[in-house]
């Protein structure tokens, strides 16, 4: 999943103190399994919010929704009809729905109310850590199921570098190697052999220094 | 036991403090709490385990929220005591009640009176 984080309340203030009329968009998908951008925080956020401008003297009308998804168009439309009513959308979604509502509603100015960090699991409660850096040509077979290029600081295709010590990395003492856990596993899925051939040079065209990217499926296109 | 303890209090029952969220904390003072405190149960002493401990931690983030947004997060506190300790019920809702007075009205009351005025 996507995993965000909220932003400081008064980061959010500054974002929407000239409006009198807001709307709190949450989503129910990524950032609600992290405790980021659900409805529950939507309500959090908007209760805050009320008692912070009703503290100070001023008169504003917040209101909430928590969209299935802000990155499709079928979900965003369910807002249309009464976007107009708002000065400014407070999107909790990640990057990319805060985005999108903004593309869709051109002429509503929409701020985000989190910040997304990366794509990652839920270590467990409360603790989330990147797995994907989406680099468009997935080496995870070669691998033995543990990404160099999201999980090794240095995205090393043939690793480890001499800054592992005792299965760490040595930007952190908590941050396991990558390519330690990547020979720990090949050696217990008796495929260690496999740790003796050397990559080749990947084609990072795929990856966002190719620029912004798409994908286009004429198959599943209507 | 026929202990006494300030009128003022309004109780509200939960199966277990890990039920309070922050934001039922904050739907009080949205709605003119004065104060809010929640009373779990002692420390490692949870039924469900760690219900009170979660509760701890929302009563920590409700106190960060509202000091954010100037209304004071010295009005929310977090007590544990046994279920069967009335004497300390009571001595817990007079201190609460004690801190709340002298920390005045909740602003959110009184910016409600004002825009009905």
């Amino acid at each position: 999943m996507i995993v965000a984080e909220k932003k400081p309340i008064e980061e959010i203030i500054d974002y929407v103190k000239d409006f009198q009329k807001l709307l709190i968009a949450g989503c129910n998908e990524c950032v609600t399994v992290c405790e980021a951008g659900g409805k529950k925080e939507v309500g959090i956020l908007a209760s805050a919010l009320r008692m912070y401008f009703m503290n100070e003297g001023k008169k504003v009308d917040i209101d909430e929704v928590t969209l299935e998804r802000q990155c499709d168009h079928e979900y965003l439309e369910e807002i249309r009809d009464r976007i107009d009513q708002y000065d400014a959308v407070l999107s909790l979604a990640c990057g990319v729905g805060v985005q999108f509502m903004a593309e869709k509603y051109f002429s509503t100015p929409v701020f985000p109310g989190v910040n997304t960090c990366f794509m990652g699991a839920a270590e467990e409660r409360g603790v989330w850590s990147e797995r994907c850096q989406g680099c468009g040509q997935c080496i995870l077979g070669k691998t033995a199921g543990i990404c160099p290029i999201s999980r090794c600081a240095k995205r090393l295709l043939n690793g480890p570098c001499g800054g592992s010590t005792k299965g760490k990395c040595e930007i952190s003492k908590d941050l396991d190697c990558a390519w330690q856990l990547i020979i720990d596993r090949l050696k217990e899925l008796d495929r260690f052999d496999e740790y003796e051939q050397i990559m080749p040079i990947k084609d990072w065209s795929t990856e966002r220094a190719g620029g912004p990217r798409k994908v286009v499926r004429e198959d599943v296109r209507l | 036991m026929r202990i006494n303890y300030p009128g003022t209090i309004r109780i509200v029952r939960l199966p277990c403090t890990g039920k309070v969220d922050i934001i039922h904390i904050l739907r009080a003072f949205e709605k003119g709490a004065d104060g809010v405190y929640v009373v779990g149960c002692l420390e490692g002493e949870c039924r469900f385990e760690n219900g009170n401990l979660q509760a701890r931690k929302r009563v920590d983030q409700a106190k960060m929220i509202l000091d954010t947004i100037g209304i004071g997060g010295e009005r929310v506190w977090m007590y544990n005591l046994s279920s069967s300790d009335g004497p300390r019920f009571a001595e817990y809702a007079v201190e609460m009640t004690e801190k709340i007075k002298e920390l005045g009205p909740n602003p959110i009351k009184l910016a409600h009176k004002k825009k009905a005025a």
